[in-house]
């Protein structure tokens, strides 16, 4: 009881203070200017750049959520996000396109676990071949304009690179397609086999967009197999952008030696950015319909919601059917803004990133789902890829860990796992009756007090560290299925409903746990 | 006079049933095959100008069975530890297919050390057989343990998306770990087992059939022996001893299981490493078998495993084994014949296995053993 007072002073004292408007403005305004000098305050040559980049650039891509979270008037928050993403944001990325890319990919991945979110997290139908219908809506277009020789190309049926807007139509149809002939065969499953059966069809997609290449006879290339579609067409950029980058150079003395570059980069922003305003309203308006109400009845209680009247098959349909849809759309816009499409950017690991996103958030939740795409895909295109570019930053100017940092760091960790052990061993004594988990729990805590001893052991013999000594397998860039894998597990033990979660799930999730407090107490 | 009896009905009952039971399995899982693929050869009878069909598989006929039954007994070893896990939890062990893995790794690291110390040569190639198989099943039915209690035993009681979510952490964590792992002990992930050092396992049996020779390969026959010895003992593991008394009364109904004094949790543990030292058997066997194992594999067997004990019938020991043998049997006949069709080839096989898994379960979702599940309302 006093441990916890004591911790949550300082917080409650914090919350307090934000709980005034005007403090709060105060401190979303500090925040901003702090971080966005921050960001501009860069220096590229630093031999920390990575490292300080991703602490500088995490918590801007997070402003929106940070305002969201303030309790300030409405118009304020909207002012303040029109001004991160139309002026903050564009000026930044014109000084530096790294970002700006990045921030065209959140709202790539945001738009597909908005998406995938309709269909999970509305609807209950766990979906693990998502990807499937982004990669429909991705080689539609590359198809359509791929310069590779591929049956579409040989037949003359290349389209130009204005019919763009009118592909993403295309896309969003197609895909919708899709996903109501994916649906109508699992109709009838639920849960674990719907999963399966899904991640078999994504798969399928995959192998079919595999194998469509110049093997075989005759050949039937569409898809132009593993070397995948390159050099797809971009769209064509209207000329008030063009006049834009010069001014806002001049205007602020920035300088952009790549123009072309920004230029093409910000109107893939400003399209991402219009794809997922409406995609939002879209969710929005649909959470909050009577199609939204019979998606939750499906998901709490199939066999109510018949017996209630509620159309199950063309409900589930439909949730397919829009899921689907929001992927079609964004394939189209990332086959141009990578302009080039292979099998190996729609696998499974995709797939289960994109769900991943949904988790994290907070299945269900729309704003919940932002904040998870945002989440993961900082933490997997900015942070494991600086902290892969700083390691090699650090092994070319032979950095060295020294001893001290290694003792201390192994202590706490030693420390940490030896209480963890400290722990199992006092439920073990306290425990009541002889139960075989008890020696399960000494021999856990056995290893543990292993692990710890020997890792500070291991530190006071050791010397210094040289980074240039890091073995060049593991880079952190390469094991992003780890980090998602830990994720995933980690989020799902300690917080199943998400960072921000869905009121109606939070409450289940909760019941849920109370229940098995009690089955665990008998 | 009476111990006597007793002994022959406990040999008929542990011995004689299961063998015979995959006796008639195989032969069934081939004969179907065989005239499916003789329909193929009906219908189109030159798929190809210059190839009459009906002469390539009588030629191939012998081949496609065999490898079909050393690949049906790597899916139904898989497909029993999705079945156990189920039978008792009621949802699928997502993270099996890496429990597969993990044998085939560990499989590996055995046969290499011993290789790097210098024995592969002098030690018996049977010695070393089991003493991999071993390793691997000790190794992952921990790991499956530990598992079990680590990611899914939190989550009990859950909403069944929950522990399923988990499962896929669990995966993802463990694949990229081993290869993780393996890079930097072997800086390279792709494991090849040194299986041609060993004449006695890489030279084929050759034998006449009629007029057609046919190389067997000794992986194969290991693969197959093994396979029916442990499934053998499974058998009696689940219906002759008390632990196996234990889990299926688990499997029936756990509150009531644990009225009658079994340990429930004990009883799942046990499960989990009985599903997971068979799933490590499977990955040492196919590692044996293939001769190259990466971190990576587990995903395409694990996933025609699934298909396999949904096709048998999930829940059901036996449905898994008759599902992986007719699973393997059709895998091996399409890869066989789907050459001979040019717009297709032979890339295609592993769409025909998710679709075999499509249409079992919209057309008979409890699988050619299982039992109608109801849903309770």
């Amino acid at each position: 009881m006093m441990t916890t007072t004591t911790v949550e002073q300082p917080v409650g004292f914090i919350r307090r203070a934000l709980s005034n408007r005007w403090i709060a403005l105060a401190f979303l305004a500090l925040y901003i200017v702090i971080v966005y000098a921050a960001l501009f305050g860069l220096e590229r040559a630093s031999p920390i750049f990575p490292i300080l980049s991703t602490l500088a650039f995490a918590p801007f891509a997070l402003t929106p959520f940070v305002t969201m979270a303030l309790s300030i008037d409405w118009r304020f928050k909207g002012l303040a996000i029109l001004l991160l993403l139309f002026v903050l944001m564009p000026i930044l990325g014109m000084k530096d396109t790294s970002f700006l890319e990045l921030a065209i990919q959140i709202c790539i991945f945001a738009g597909l676990a908005l998406g995938l979110n309709i269909v999970v997290g509305f609807a209950g139908l766990l979906d693990l071949g998502y990807i499937a219908f982004f990669a429909v809506g991705a080689y539609l277009w590359a198809m359509f304009t791929s310069p590779v020789e591929t049956y579409i190309k040989v037949s003359n049926a290349l389209v130009p690179a204005s019919s763009f807007y009118l592909f993403m139509f295309i896309g969003v149809i197609i895909a919708a397609i899709g996903g109501i002939l994916l649906g109508l065969p699992v109709l009838r499953l639920r849960g674990d086999y719907l999963a399966i059966v899904t991640l078999g069809f994504g798969e399928m997609i995959r192998i079919l967009a595999q194998n469509s290449d110049t093997v075989g006879n005759p050949p039937i290339n569409f898809t132009n197999g593993s070397q995948g579609l390159d050099g797809v067409a971009r769209p064509p950029i209207p000329q008030f952008l063009r006049d834009l980058v010069p001014t806002v150079e001049n205007a602020l003395k920035l300088d952009i030696n790549n123009a072309q570059t920004v230029t093409q980069q910000l109107l893939f922003y400003f399209i991402a950015i219009l794809v997922i305003v409406i995609i939002i309203l879209v969710a929005r308006r649909l959470e909050n319909s009577p199609i939204g109400r019979a998606w939750t009845a499906i998901r709490e209680d199939e066999v109510a919601a018949i017996a209630m009247g509620v159309p199950l098959v063309r409900m589930k349909l439909l949730a397919f059917a829009m899921g689907a849809s929001f992927a079609g759309a964004i394939g189209v816009l990332y086959a141009s803004k990578q302009t080039f499409v292979s099998p190996e950017s729609f696998s499974l690991s995709q797939s289960i990133s994109i769900l991943a996103m949904v988790i994290v958030g907070g299945i269900g939740s729309i704003q919940g789902v932002l904040l998870g795409a945002c989440v993961v895909t900082l933490l997997n295109l900015l942070v494991l890829k600086n902290l892969s570019t700083q390691i090699s930053n650090w092994r070319n100017i032979d950095a060295i860990v020294p001893h001290w940092l290694i003792i201390i760091v192994a202590v706490i960790i030693g420390l940490f796992l030896l209480w963890q052990a400290w722990k199992l061993v006092r439920s073990y004594v306290n425990s009541t009756r002889f139960q075989t988990s008890g020696i399960a729990n000494i021999i856990g805590a056995v290893v543990l007090a292993m692990i710890a001893i020997a890792a500070i052991v291991f530190a006071f013999t050791s010397g210094e560290f040289h980074i240039r000594d890091w073995p060049t397998q593991l880079e952190p860039a390469r094991y992003e299925r780890l980090v998602f894998g830990i994720l995933l597990i980690i989020m799902m033990i300690f917080r199943p409903a998400g960072l921000l979660p869905e009121g109606r799930r939070r409450l289940e999730l909760q019941a849920a746990k109370t229940e098995q407090k009690i089955e665990g107490e008998v | 006079m009476v111990s006597n009896q007793a002994t022959s009905s406990w040999l008929y009952r542990y011995v004689v049933l299961p063998l015979g039971q995959m006796l008639i399995f195989i032969v069934g899982a081939a004969l179907l095959m065989t005239l499916f693929a003789y329909a193929l050869a009906v219908l189109f009878p030159t798929p190809r100008p210059n190839i009459i069909l009906a002469d390539q598989i009588g030629r191939q006929l012998p081949g496609m069975i065999i490898s079909g039954v050393t690949i049906g007994f790597v899916y139904a070893m898989i497909a029993l530890g999705y079945t156990l896990v189920y039978g008792v939890l009621k949802f699928i062990n997502f993270a099996h297919s890496e429990i597969f893995m993990f044998g085939g790794v560990v499989g590996f690291e055995v046969i290499r050390r011993i290789a790097d110390a210098g024995f592969l040569e002098s030690w018996s190639p049977l010695l070393l057989v089991v003493l991999i198989v071993i390793t691997s099943m000790i190794c992952s039915g921990l790991l499956a343990v530990i598992i079990e209690r680590v990611a899914y035993r939190p989550l009990r009681g859950a909403p069944r998306l929950v522990p399923l979510i988990s499962a896929i952490g669990i995966s993802f964590f463990l694949a990229d770990a081993v290869r993780a792992f393996e890079a930097v002990t072997r800086n390279a992930f792709k494991l090849t087992y040194p299986v041609s050092n060993i004449p006695a396992l890489s030279t084929p049996i050759s034998i006449q059939i009629g007029t057609t020779p046919v190389n067997i390969r000794v992986t194969s026959i290991i693969v197959i022996v093994a396979a029916m010895l442990m499934l053998v003992a499974l058998n009696y593991f689940v219906n002759g001893t008390k632990l196996g008394r234990g889990i299926r009364a688990v499997s029936q109904d756990m509150s009531t299981a644990s009225l009658m004094g079994i340990n429930v949790n004990l009883m799942i543990s046990l499960t989990f490493f009985v599903g997971g030292a068979f799933g490590g058997a499977a990955g040492s066997l196919f590692g044996l078998n293939v001769g190259t194992i990466d971190p990576f594999v587990g995903f395409i067997p694990g996933l025609k495993a699934f298909t396999a004990a949904v096709l048998g019938g999930i829940g059901n020991v036996t449905g898994a084994l008759l599902g992986g043998l007719m699973l393997g049997m059709l895998e091996s006949f399409l890869s066989g014949i789907l050459v001979y069709f040019p717009a297709l080839g032979g890339r295609y096989t592993d769409i025909f296995t998710f679709l075999v898994l499509i249409l079992v379960l919209i057309f008979r979702p409890s699988g050619l053993l299982g039992e109608r599940v109801d849903e309770k309302v």
